[in-house]
């Protein structure tokens, strides 16, 4: 029985990946998975579009309002 | 030339979110019921210290494994797409969304990280109640992890307990109680995990089917389907009850998705129910056709679903494009009116802002609060925007609710032939139930189309339309990323299909 310490505990983990059999071909695809995800993906193709573009929130705050307004002006609003 | 790419855009955007969200949607309805039918199967085997139910625990627990690890992570993809595609929606709901998603993400991790340590790990190096504690842990924390997202998509549908602030351009939390707790939202949250414990109790039926076909593992097979049959028919009525309370919010929330997936156009008093139909692909909202081809339909049953009455009025895709005075539906024609008097006194109350006329700015304000609440119209070009796709709700939702029907007959069945010890011979039920899951599959998928694509136009009711929630991004960048995702998540389809079914050959005794 695992007894609550640090070392048990860190052993109980240990001991538990270690004799995974399945469980370590999924540890390598979620390690690959988030690879992708976070290095690739959020890195180079899903940048936060008004942190990359705006500087502060004021500015992002009077984007947005600008595109609240402006769309409203291409719909024929006076 | 401007407008049309800028619709491309949101549409290739539309469609990225749309396939991100239904892949999701492949393994969070598994590990949601399937978490609480291992703790009910080691619930058993604690009670009655039988290692066969051990034996079946330890079995769709590595079946639970493999969903949770393939899928783990997918959601995060639609947050990227939020800051990315969805920007102005993403700054405008931050307020609202941030912190609890935060909170919830954090909760979730180390219960999970915990308990789920203790789950695989744990087996006879921890108590049989600290394991067994440890398994309904993780099964109450994987769907209390579902909560707040559901809340939000809840609170998108009928958005509450806010305010908007015209300086910030945020909605803003006034009420925490009222977002948690808006029947919205604690009926998407229940709908949605009661259709996820009845996608996995028909998951199992079809893996232990399979098993009882091929003659293996056959005890630990009818141990599986007792369980899951059980658990599928009480998932089976709760999810028909909360759909009817769905059915009902939308009635008062969303009366047009209600009209869409009835295909209801001309409002009427004792509204009849469409079983089943073929709809006119050429109807137009207004052009007097018949809404269909072919429908069977039974008399005044909507009106009692919608209003909890016979009798009493529901109104058609016309009646909420143009309006009834007669019976009091404001129309999108006159929210339209309204909603550009919101957007125009915006632009007047940041035009005094600026100028730092505080007098201009106040009664820009007011006069933007009393139309506030049809902001999003302003956005429309035409009232006939504000009606969804009208035959793809409907089929999505014929499809689903004829599914609906069909699998608490399944599970009946099943709990029926398992009590008489008689389920081995039934072959054609043990086919039918073999392909169940694919069918629990559409429902499901079925189901979030209803819910998303019936309320199109808009990203928030009412309030902001889909072309406003957008980034200004080019149709390029967003179609590069869609087609880059729907090959990751191919891939992680058929290592998880592939991983799984090698699992499932190799059986209970496999590690």
């Amino acid at each position: 029985m695992v007894r609550l310490h640090p070392g048990s505990i860190f052993r109980f983990y240990v001991e538990g990946f270690r004799s995974m059999t399945v469980g370590r071909v999924l540890w390598k695809i979620i390690l690959v998975k988030l690879f992708v995800m976070f290095a690739i993906l959020k890195l180079f193709f899903f940048p936060n579009y008004l942190n990359t573009n705006f500087d502060t929130d004021e500015e992002r705050a009077n984007h947005v309002l600008n595109m609240m307004t402006r769309s409203a002006e291409t719909h024929n609003v006076e | 030339m401007v407008e049309q790419m800028d619709l491309s855009m949101v549409n290739w955007a539309r469609a990225q979110f749309a396939m991100t969200a239904m892949y999701h949607w492949i393994f969070v309805p598994l590990t949601l019921g399937l978490s609480f039918l291992i703790a009910f199967f080691e619930s058993i085997y604690v009670k009655t210290g039988n290692e066969e139910w051990k034996k079946v625990a330890k079995f769709w627990m590595i079946l639970f494994g493999i969903n949770f690890a393939i899928g783990v992570a997918t959601g995060i993809i639609l947050e990227f797409e939020f800051g990315t595609n969805w920007s102005n929606y993403s700054w405008m709901v931050g307020d609202i969304f941030g912190a609890p998603l935060a909170v919830e993400g954090i909760v979730a991790f180390f219960l999970e990280a915990t308990f789920f340590a203790v789950m695989f790990f744990g087996w006879d190096r921890v108590s049989k109640k600290f394991h067994l504690f440890s398994t309904w842990m993780v099964a109450i924390g994987s769907n209390l992890s579902a909560l707040w997202i559901l809340v939000a998509n809840g609170w998108m549908q009928f958005p509450t307990g806010m305010a908007f602030n015209p300086d910030t351009a945020r909605f803003e939390m006034q009420d925490f109680w009222a977002v948690l707790f808006s029947p919205v939202a604690i009926g998407k949250f229940t709908h949605t995990t009661s259709s996820g414990f009845l996608y996995a109790s028909l998951f199992v039926i079809s893996i232990s089917s399979w098993y009882l076909l091929k003659k293996r593992h056959v005890q630990m097979a009818r141990k599986s389907i007792l369980v899951a049959s059980v658990f599928g028919l009480l998932s089976s009525g709760y999810v028909a009850f909360t759909g009817d309370e769905a059915a009902y919010n939308n009635a008062r929330k969303q009366p047009m998705k209600l009209a869409a997936f009835e295909g209801l156009y001309e409002g009427q008093r004792s509204a009849g129910l469409v079983a089943a139909g073929i709809m006119n692909p050429n109807k137009k909202v207004n052009d007097g056709q018949s809404p269909f081809l072919f429908e069977v339909r039974i008399p005044g049953l909507l009106s009692l679903l919608a209003n909890r009455s016979p009798g009493t009025f529901v109104p058609g895709i016309k009646d909420l494009v143009y309006g009834n005075e007669k019976e009091g539906v404001m129309g999108a024609e006159e929210k339209i009116v309204k909603g550009r008097e919101a957007v125009k006194q915006l632009a007047l109350y940041k035009q005094a802002k600026k100028a730092g006329d505080s007098v201009a700015a106040q009664t820009a304000l007011d006069r933007f609060n009393q139309n506030q609440d049809y902001l999003g119209f302003g956005y429309l070009k035409s009232p006939e925007e504000a009606v969804p796709p009208v035959s793809t709700t409907f089929y999505a939702f014929h499809i689903m609710v004829i599914l609906g029907g069909l699998f608490p007959v399944i599970f009946l069945l099943y709990l029926a032939f398992a009590l008489k010890d008689t389920l081995v011979h039934q072959k054609w039920l043990l086919f039918l139930g073999l392909i169940s899951v694919f069918l629990g599959f559409v429902a499901g998928q079925c189901g979030w189309v209803v819910a998303e694509v019936g309320r199109q136009p808009w990203a928030i009711q009412d309030l902001l339309p889909v072309s406003v929630a957008r980034s200004n991004l080019t149709v390029g960048a967003v179609q590069t990323t869609f087609f880059m995702f729907l090959a990751i998540f191919t891939i992680l389809l058929i290592a998880e299909i592939k991983i799984m079914l090698k699992q499932i050959q190799i059986g209970p005794e496999g590690r």
